[in-house]
């Protein structure tokens, strides 16, 4: 089964749902069978969150196994790290360099894992940019998912209109003035 | 035009071209966005109930009436509107009547990993079990259907990444549903014995006829590859069985999973080598495959425990283990969920810990007071166990352990199923002590409206339930409202109340913080009077954390609730804007 297999990673609360919907309402206009898979309740409590896209010709199961992921958009360098047995040989890793703690270590139960990034880098394809500051810059931290998904745009055929009319379609029009920023700062990183 | 939706929006979509015009229900993950999704359909009616028993009953009182109804639960809630759905079986329906219920494999948001199934059985109600968005549309409508022909409510059954996964659903015309005229039929709704006696006949009679149904429906169906090997699924392990084997196997879908089949199982058996039944959870499948005399192999090679996954099939039945990934070379420290930054639940477990009492738990975002650092819970049951559960530990262990106990639950819970339990401490001359945290809102499943908030779930205006004044005409003398972070008076009341020879209530009051109406101020900052003696660290808020042995507040989380300013001794924490 052929299909691209995109896997949203980060912290219930960072805006993982959003970024998911607009990846599959492009792949939808691209004229792709499509499945996302989200989270809800608990989970979404500041717990480590996994969203599914896939797109194809016919898509079946909605979730994504070892070794399936083409890319990994990761909010967070330590769930970037957690994701990494899901991503296929030759895939790519998108990641915002925020570090949060979770709560194993604030407790002092465990520590972060020192230099994610050089460890990732080393190992795979990593494209790791700060897309907390260029959310800010566009206006809001909360747009952070914005600003991954112009960085993912660039890197796509689909052309740069499709994803404007989408991101147009998706956030509430209040707030799209700030998206289209933090995506267009996102696009040229 | 075909659309992306989640399963649960699917649902909400069939009821509506169903004509459905009566939903009830209680939120619960993972089914909540069933009745959420009802909101946008202007001409069904639909509301959120205090529980899912009278969920349930009114939506069989509408059935009974004429209308097309729902109710939707998650699989727990199937438990507490058992009772009424047990008999409405007997009854039968006049309007259609769907019951939908989302089990949580792998306990994504649940207290267990019960499988539904074995209601349809017990109750002996048809169940349906849609595979993707498009069959939770199409399904739904059936299952209207199948309710009014069979005269039998019809379970819908969903599971976690049925009712959370999109995929494309195409939307179609309303269908035009008038009211069924109502008669008096005591005979068919009194479920007195005389006439319960007759209806079990109907009830036995029905099930053979949806069996000869489940021979030849079109939602039973066979895909068959010219393979030896057959593989029997229904549901999400359906799809995950698909993209697992591919054109490799037969395959024999099963829409519907109460009844099963017969001679359908047999006929698909006999035209391969090796059976398999891949199902989550329990041998459902299974089990009627070997009573009919069909050798399948199933839970010898398939776990009962947590959710499937594509390669975990491939493995099982085809015995490939093929991937090619690469796994971090150190331990990766989990993140579990938390409270979120400015939590109004945080600063009464932070009491509650700091008093030593011994705490009965409930089911809500404050369950999380159970995880460390707070680490305040000491049980966690079911929707209102902390209340009745106290009350019988009081009873075992006597006054003194009373009064070093006390029952958290929410607002919401309390409303679903602790005053019952109330009453019964009341009643019973108990001497417990229930704090209601009272965050103006359902919280875990999303924010939902509920009695105590004002409002219903189109945001109308309505009587409040006031929950001062309900407690008190219960019986309850003594009830104190306290803000959680004012922490000082909050482990003064609880202290005092929890001494008392007689019951108390205690609602810890503040509004849930992802709220859009709570707005703090500016953050939170550390500043150099910080004698690092790691007391806000305490509080369990992901936003404080310790780099190169500092405390730092991280602003992108901080929300500025000023917790942490109220528990440090020094003065050292400081709002910023």
């Amino acid at each position: 089964m052929n299909t691209m297999n995109i896997m949203i990673v980060g912290v219930g609360g960072q805006g993982t749902l959003l970024a998911s919907r607009i990846l599959g309402k492009v792949a939808i206009k691209a004229g792709h069978d499509v499945k996302i898979s989200e989270v809800h309740g608990m989970s979404q409590r500041g717990g480590s969150v996994v969203t599914y896209v896939k797109y194809g010709e016919k898509v079946y199961s909605p979730i994504i196994d070892f070794g399936e992921a083409d890319i990994i958009l990761a909010f967070e360098m330590l769930e970037a790290y957690r994701a990494l047995p899901y991503l296929k040989k030759g895939g790519k890793i998108i990641a915002s360099t925020q570090e949060m703690d979770p709560m194993p270590v604030i407790t002092g139960a465990t520590a972060y894992p020192e230099n994610i990034q050089k460890k990732l880098g080393d190992k795979v394809n990593l494209v790791a940019v700060d897309a907390l500051s260029a959310a800010k810059e566009a206006g809001t931290v909360k747009a952070v998912n914005v600003v991954l998904i112009g960085l993912l745009a660039k890197s796509t055929d689909t052309p740069k209109e499709v994803w404007l009319e989408t991101i147009k379609e998706t956030v509430p029009p209040k707030f799209l003035e700030i998206n289209l920023k933090a995506f267009e700062l996102g696009y040229n990183m | 035009m075909k659309e992306l939706m989640i399963g649960n929006a699917a649902v909400a979509r069939g009821a509506y071209e169903a004509g459905a015009s009566v939903v009830s229900s209680y939120p619960g993950t993972p089914s909540t966005e069933i009745t959420e999704s009802i909101v946008s359909y202007d001409d069904i009616y639909v509301e959120w109930a205090p529980n899912e028993k009278v969920a349930s009953e009114v939506a069989i009182g509408a059935s009974i009436a004429g209308a097309r109804a729902m109710t939707c639960c998650k699989h727990v809630g199937l438990n507490v509107m058992a009772d009424p759905v047990f008999t409405a079986s007997y009854t039968g329906v006049n309007g259609g009547l769907v019951i939908c219920v989302a089990d949580d494999q792998g306990m994504h948001s649940s207290q267990n990993e019960q499988d539904s199934r074995h209601y349809a059985e017990a109750s002996k109600i048809a169940m349906l079990e849609p595979s993707d968005s498009g069959e939770c549309k199409e399904f739904t409508k059936l299952a209207f259907e199948l309710s009014e022909e069979y005269d039998t409510p019809v379970f819908l059954r969903l599971s976690t990444r049925v009712s959370h996964s999109q995929s494309l659903v195409e939307k179609e015309e309303k269908c035009d549903y008038k009211l069924k005229d109502y008669k008096k039929e005591p005979q068919k709704y009194v479920m007195a014995p005389a006439n319960a006696i007759k209806r079990h006949i109907v009830v036995e009679d029905r099930i053979k006829k949806l069996i000869r149904y489940a021979e030849s429906c079109n939602i039973n169906s066979i895909e068959n590859n010219g393979k030896k090997i057959g593989i029997i699924s229904a549901g999400i392990t359906y799809m995950y069985a698909k993209e697992a084997l591919g054109d490799n196997v037969n395959y024999l879908k099963l829409g519907m999973i109460y009844p099963m089949p017969e001679k359908l199982i047999k006929d698909f058996a006999a035209a391969c080598d090796t059976v398999y039944v891949i199902e989550e959870l329990d041998p459902v499948i299974e089990n009627h495959c070997k009573a009919i005399g069909v050798p399948v192999i199933g839970k010898e090679k398939f776990t009962l425990l947590g959710e499937y996954t594509p390669s975990m099939i491939k493995k099982a039945v085809l015995g490939i283990e093929s991937v090619e990934n690469i796994v971090p070379t150190e331990e990766i420290p989990g993140r579990p969920p938390v409270m979120c930054a400015g939590c109004p639940h945080r600063g009464t477990f932070y009491v509650l810990k700091k008093l030593g009492l011994t705490v009965a738990g409930d089911i809500g975002c404050y369950t999380l007071g159970a995880m460390p650092p707070l680490g305040a819970i000491d049980t966690t049951i079911c929707m209102g166990a902390s209340v009745s559960a106290a009350h019988g530990m009081a009873k075992a262990r006597g006054d003194e352990f009373a009064k070093n106990l006390v029952s958290v639950i929410g607002d919401s819970t309390f409303m679903h199923s602790g005053i019952t339990g109330l009453v019964d401490i009341v009643y019973n001359k108990g001497i417990n002590t229930v704090l209601i945290l009272d965050n103006s809102i359902t919280g875990m499943t999303g924010h939902q409206d509920n009695p105590t908030t004002g409002y219903t779930i189109r945001k109308e205006p309505t009587k409040q339930v006031n929950l001062i004044t309900l407690c008190k005409s219960i019986g309850i003398d003594n009830v104190t409202v306290c803000d959680p972070f004012d922490i000082k008076t909050l482990e003064k009341v609880v202290g005092e109340e929890v001494k008392k020879d007689e019951p108390s209530v205690i609602i810890v009051q503040r509004p849930c913080a992802l709220l859009k109406t709570v707005k703090y101020s500016g953050h939170c900052t550390v500043t150099d009077k910080c004698k690092k003696c790691k007391a806000c660290m305490k509080i369990g808020c992901p936003a404080i954390t310790l780099k190169d042995g500092a405390v730092k507040i991280d602003t992108t989380q901080c929300n500025g609730c000023g917790l942490c300013i109220n528990v440090c001794p020094f003065g050292a924490i400081e709002k910023e804007d």
